[in-house]
């Protein structure tokens, strides 16, 4: 026998969606540890390192797949069902991106110039901010249920929406920076190697890209 | 009437028989908010469920029990063969009785209203004619199944934006709980008195007027929130539990109100849903007492309700902890904050329906108020397929119980004449 007055209550897919962005962010965070690495040069903490964004990013799938499959079609929820699936696709993707950076990197035996190291350190780790701050904002979608997507919670929302909008501007400048000092110096680089640099500056860039729509999206889910 | 005391014995068997079910089967789905909010174990559900229940139908239940008893068949017809009604109400009380246990068994969603009010009109419209049935009763009977969960679901979204107003979008809504929580129980004590004084407790030997009927409600409320302030002002503030969710602390404020809501619900229930155990017996009882004649204004004896009562309550303490269990003590989804907007919408307007003598489905009821925190945004997924489930359940309970009704209602008729 079963209570159906139990029953009528689907499982939230709040939570899981705020747990796979935690891995996310985990996994995405992986790369500072593996961008110092590849700077010293050392080889074994590459390996390593690459191997352990691999496993963050694979973990992330298996929380991705679940939670696609509580969310059958005839769950009523108080954000539409398209939003929150695109949103945990494109979570997905900065989870993605980051294992192909490190795949990249790590196959091609890549090195930074050093004259660029530095700044790239700083670029990577901004784009890591705008994750962790995609992160936080996420983190809120259990209070934004508790407080019906309506007060206060949204106000502390929008603004945490709003510092992710500037970090992911901030890495767009250093971006900027990057490039020109690989415009000076890419004639010295073997010329594949400073093609493959530009590819690894744009993904990181991206990475703070996709932080940056998932906020969107959140806001969207908050206009409903 | 040769088998007059047969006739009686056997209502009170078939009637207790489906007071039990009630009692087994029902009441965990008007306890299941309140358990499932985590905001009362599994043994106070079944603690508050007894008390509760048991009042709800001694005090409250005899408006439907009337409406059950005569409301939906026309006797002038029948006055020249009142054991027509007997046996009629014998078929009814044992259709609803196997239907119970049927769905119960299959687990399908079962509506005890619905399978009496089938039954009854079954019985009648085939049994001794349509022109025996009361149309126009049953008539707003239907309507009122259809009212009932939309009421619940505007009040429930009225309830939620409330508290969302005075309590959680507040700059400390700790506090705010503290402050406003204990006059929303006020307004649970006094409403659910009120509604049960004004129909008349004169069957228990209390006969109040309009004055005396608020005057007693106030003071039940204010009551009933003085003692829960004792409970929250013991409930202390620990910055640490917010940490992973902010509200963590607000809600163990609102868990009191949940368990006053649990105590409404149970009663409300109790009000409604005893008549359809018992309103047969009333029937049958009202013609053996007047020897025959087929009373259209005899009172209600009391016993009848008392047996209800006693039923439900031995129907939860032998089975209905076990369906009670099932609930698990969780449902993430649902806070303290949401299941008393939707709890107390569901008790308000089962406990107003009693006193219309109106017999509405409990669990209908609770699902539209669920419903209404759901349209507020306020649950974090409805399985919308059960709840489709839930309301189709009536469109397969109306005939079957009245097919076996009429089934019934024909071997009886075979049997005693």
């Amino acid at each position: 026998m079963s209570n159906y007055v139990f029953r009528m209550f689907g499982s939230s897919p709040m939570r899981p969606l705020q747990d796979h962005m935690g891995k996310v962010h985990l996994c995405a965070a992986e790369l500072v540890n593996f961008f110092e690495a590849v700077i010293a040069q050392d080889q074994a903490r590459i390996t390593a390192s690459q191997q352990s964004v691999v496993e963050l990013e694979h973990e992330a799938d298996k929380l991705k797949k679940s939670l696609r499959l509580s969310l059958p079609k005839g769950m009523f929820l108080p954000v539409s069902r398209r939003d929150l699936l695109d949103m945990l696709t494109m979570q997905d993707n900065i989870a993605n991106k980051s294992k192909d950076i490190a795949g990249l990197m790590l196959g091609r035996k890549m090195e930074l110039p050093e004259s660029i190291a530095p700044l790239f350190l700083t670029y990577v780790k901004r784009s890591i901010d705008a994750i962790a701050q995609a992160d936080t904002a996420i983190n809120e979608l259990d209070e934004l249920v508790e407080t019906g997507f309506r007060g206060r919670e949204v106000k502390v929302v929008e603004k945490m929406i709003k510092t992710l909008n500037q970090i992911e501007s901030d890495t767009d400048e250093i971006q900027i920076q990057i490039r020109s000092i690989m415009f000076k110096i890419e004639l010295d680089l073997p010329p594949i190697d400073a093609m493959f640099i530009y590819r690894i500056i744009e993904w990181v860039g991206e990475l703070a890209d996709l932080a940056q729509r998932v906020g969107s999206r959140l806001q969207l889910m908050l206009a409903k | 009437m040769e088998y007059a005391y047969i006739f009686i014995i056997l209502a009170c068997i078939f009637g207790f028989f489906m007071a039990w079910g009630i009692g087994a089967n029902d009441v965990a789905n008007a306890m299941g908010t309140s358990v499932g909010s985590g905001a009362i174990t599994i043994k106070h559900a079944i603690i508050i469920a007894a008390i509760f229940e048991f009042s709800g139908a001694l005090l409250a239940g005899g408006e439907v029990t009337q409406t059950i008893r005569k409301g939906m068949i026309d006797t002038s017809s029948i006055a020249g063969t009142p054991e027509l009604l007997i046996y009629g109400m014998l078929a009814a009380l044992l259709a609803a009785a196997v239907w119970l246990l049927v769905a119960s068994y299959f687990g399908w969603p079962v509506s005890t209203t619905h399978s009496i009010v089938g039954a009854i009109v079954g019985f009648a419209a085939v049994g001794i004619g349509m022109e025996a049935v009361m149309w126009g009763k049953v008539g707003t009977i239907a309507m009122s199944w259809i009212i009932s969960p939309l009421t619940a679901g505007v009040i429930a979204y009225a309830l939620f934006m409330s508290v969302q107003k005075l309590i959680i979008d507040t700059p400390d809504p700790f506090a705010s709980a503290k402050r406003y929580v204990p006059i929303y129980i006020f307004l649970v004590g006094f409403i659910i008195s009120l509604v049960t004084m004004f129909k008349g407790l004169k069957h228990v030997g209390l006969d109040l007027s309009t004055t005396q009927a608020y005057l007693f409600s106030a003071l039940i409320g204010i009551g009933m929130a003085l003692i829960s302030k004792i409970f929250i002002n013991r409930i202390k503030h620990e910055p640490s539990e917010d940490k992973d969710f902010h509200y963590t602390n607000v809600e163990k404020v609102f868990a009191v109100l949940m368990i006053v809501t649990a105590c409404a619900m149970a009663f409300a229930h109790g009000s409604n849903d005893v008549a359809n155990a018992v309103g047969p017996i009333a029937a049958i009882v009202g013609i053996v007492e007047s020897g025959g004649e087929i009373a259209a204004k005899s009172a209600l004896p009391i016993w009848v309700l008392l047996l209800g009562g006693v039923g439900i309550v031995i129907g939860l303490v032998t089975y209905g902890h076990r369906v009670i269990a099932t609930i698990g003590t969780n449902i993430t989804e649902l806070t303290p904050s949401r299941g008393f907007a939707a709890t107390l919408a569901a008790a308000t307007t089962v406990v107003v329906a009693s006193g219309t003598g109106m017999p509405i489905s409990t669990t209908h009821t609770l699902v539209g108020g669920v419903l209404g925190v759901g349209l507020a945004r306020g649950i974090g997924a409805l399985n919308m397929r059960i709840i489709r489930t839930i309301f189709m359940s009536w469109v397969i309970t109306l005939p079957a119980g009245a097919g076996l009704a009429i089934i019934f209602f024909f071997i009886l008729k075979s049997i005693f004449s």
